[in-house]
């Protein structure tokens, strides 16, 4: 069975009944406004697909994807808010705009009148924002916690940036109130189907590359690069471009899961792309598993609906519950619930050992307990300082 | 890539190849200063193609920040040239890519991936961005020829983590070959090694080092009486002497170093 899940007819067959159960099991099922609610939670799936690479894969904590998601996203909402300007108000200038500002458009939100800028920078502005970023920290061999609390302070200040563009950005209260999307009217339930599918699709695709890199040669590179980036710079390795690139790639889906939010839920505001949001992505991806292929968006699936569902029942309580299982499953499970069926057939093993050998032995410790933590002490010295 | 020529006929000796134009490692003046503390201290030191040459001195000698400093892990002054290039200087990876490779006391490999992984790893550097992108099809043909030479053809798809302590070690030397290193600088490869192992090693090393420039640490010094072609003794940062294992023996200073510890005609 295993053998057949790693076989390329499994692989497909896998994808495939994801496909259904995304694409016909969901719409069929559920009512529209649940639907909706799927769509959010599969923009949070996109996102952790790419910190399940970045993180999972290549050992960057991106304590700060909120950047990339709120670029997306905002680079969509401008684009929407100015189509629904030019054809509804008639004016061209988005309603908040009136209220708050000159009644001006400035000239940085003109590109995105364009629907093809805007497709573009929703893929090009993250990528290159992490590109810059990724070359300027790696490089000068930032990492660890260094690189996670910079990438975290850097969500931190975005969100404050954009809260204090009250005339351009919409401050704290965001932008919002979209209408149309691309031309088709955002109230038809046909549409909210057509968006939830596109962010479906976008979803597998996602997994499918992210698939594509993890067996890939450039994949391995990534663990060696995780497990002993100082060793790898001794195999004639630069690991500051194999970090810049994956680096690239988890900002490049968190943007597009940005621009997918936004006609989806219908508002982006500082409260989505900040220190928060960009940890709870983060929770999601630790207890589904960081390394694997599907543990990171199964979850980012469930802590959304958890989410959702506890929320609702105990508001204030959520957050504790939250916290409290990262700080679980980092400390007893840090391979995440995917790591769960092997951790129980390790258990067994041990039991049987112990049962097979003399209680005089000495308990057995499997040498790689905690496989993704116990390795990143590297062997090799640290270059010196200079 | 037709016929990969990782192990070339012919014995390491003494002064390298004789024959052509061997390659060389020139080492010349290297100091290398930590907060005014002098590790290494104005080294000059050459190896030739060909040669096995092994590194001695008592512990904190500088033997391995002479490895730092070449391989450009830690900063120093002075000149290292390998057949025409000067390496001193430039990065790490780039210094790498020169073809001068090394080995750690602590076996480094990549643990969560399998033998084979690792050695196409150490193979890889100078992919195309294409091939990195797409899954690796079969085994190289140089791969397969180092997993054969270190011995570790049935194991090429354990994971390295599970390696014995001795295989890790070979594991790291044929990294070195598939590397394509011409210079190979090993630190201590034998330490914590069982007799068989040793031997083994020491089997490889001979193998390896009739077409490279090699240099070996080492502190055994019967592994060195029984493989060595030439020893240099490094004391205090200095070199103190260098020639064949004979010569180096009989020198009345090598013998004032070592009297006291374990000393050269102990074991």
């Amino acid at each position: 069975m295993s053998t057949f899940l790693r076989s390329r007819w499994g692989v497909l067959a896998g994808f495939a009944v994801g496909a259904v159960l995304l694409l016909v099991a969901a719409p069929a099922a559920l009512s529209v406004f649940n639907l909706a609610l799927l769509g959010k939670f599969i923009c949070f799936a996109i996102v952790a697909v790419g910190i399940g690479l970045a993180w999972g894969r290549g050992g960057m904590l991106t304590l700060g994807q909120g950047v990339f998601f709120g670029l997306g996203a905002y680079i969509m909402a401008m684009h929407l808010k100015l189509a629904d300007a030019s054809l509804f108000g008639g004016s061209g200038v988005p309603d908040f705009m009136s209220l708050y500002g000159s009644g001006e458009v400035p000239g940085w939100w003109e590109p995105f009148r364009s629907p093809v800028v805007t497709l573009l920078a929703v893929v090009l502005v993250p990528g290159l924002v992490a590109l810059v970023l990724g070359l300027a920290v790696f490089k000068r061999r930032v990492k660890g916690a260094y690189f996670a609390i910079l990438s975290q302070a850097l969500a931190a200040a975005f969100a404050v940036f954009l809260i204090g563009q009250q005339a351009t950005t919409g401050g704290s209260n965001g932008l919002s109130g979209f209408r149309s999307f691309f031309g088709f009217d955002l109230k038809d339930p046909s549409n909210k189907l057509m968006l939830y599918s596109i962010a479906a699709v976008v979803l597998l695709l996602a997994l499918a590359a992210a698939r594509q890199l993890m067996h890939s040669r450039f994949g391995e590179l990534l663990v060696a690069v995780r497990d002993q980036e100082e060793r790898v710079r001794f195999l004639g390795y630069d690991p500051a471009t194999i970090k810049t690139v994956t680096y690239v790639i988890a900002a490049v889906m968190a943007g597009i899961a940005g621009a997918l939010f936004v006609p989806i839920v219908g508002i982006i505001s500082p409260a989505d792309v900040g220190v928060i949001p960009s940890i709870a992505f983060l929770i999601g991806v630790a207890i589904g598993g960081r390394a694997t292929l599907l543990g990171p968006v199964l979850g980012a699936l469930s802590v959304a609906i958890a989410q959702t569902s506890l929320a609702s029942t105990f508001p204030s309580f959520w957050v504790y519950f939250q916290g409290l299982l990262f700080v679980l499953v980092i400390g007893f499970m840090p391979g995440g619930l995917a790591s769960l069926p092997r951790l129980v057939s390790r258990l067994k093993q041990r039991n049987t050992e112990k049962r097979s050998t003399a209680p005089a032995s000495a308990p057995q410790v499997p040498a790689s307990a905690a496989p993704t933590t116990a390795t990143t002490a590297t062997t090799v010295p640290e270059e010196a300082s200079r | 890539m037709t016929t990969p020529t990782l192990l070339p006929d012919g014995e390491p000796r003494a002064g390298g190849l004789r024959h052509g134009r061997p390659k060389y490692l020139e080492v010349r003046g290297l100091t290398v200063a930590f907060d005014g503390f002098v590790a290494v201290d104005n080294v000059n030191l050459d190896v030739v193609q060909g040669d096995l040459r092994f590194l001695i001195g008592p512990n904190g000698a500088g033997k391995t920040t002479i490895i730092d400093a070449i391989t450009g892990l830690v900063p120093a002054t002075g000149s290292v040239n390998h057949t025409g290039t000067e390496i001193l200087g430039r990065k790490v990876h780039k210094i790498a890519r020169l073809g001068v490779g090394r080995t750690f006391q602590t076996a480094s490999v990549f643990e969560n991936l399998s033998v084979l992984q690792n050695l196409d790893i150490a193979a890889g550097p100078g992919r195309k961005a294409r091939e990195l992108l797409r899954r690796r099809k079969g085994v190289d043909a140089a791969v397969q020829e180092a997993l054969e030479i270190i011995g570790l053809e049935r194991a090429a798809d354990k994971q390295a983590g599970t390696l014995a302590h001795g295989q890790k070690q070979w594991l790291e030397i044929g990294m070195l070959l598939v590397q394509n290193s011409e210079v190979l600088l090993l630190d201590e490869p034998i330490a914590g090694m069982s007799q068989d192992e040793r031997d083994e090693t020491g089997q490889l090393l001979r193998r390896i080092a009739a077409s490279r420039i090699t240099l070996v640490i080492e502190h055994d010094m019967d592994f060195v009486r029984e493989f060595a072609t030439s020893v240099t003794v490094l004391a205090a940062g200095k070199v103190l002497s260098e020639g064949s294992v004979a010569q180096v023996q009989a020198d009345k200073k090598v013998q004032d170093v070592y009297l006291g510890t374990a000393g050269m005609e102990g074991h």
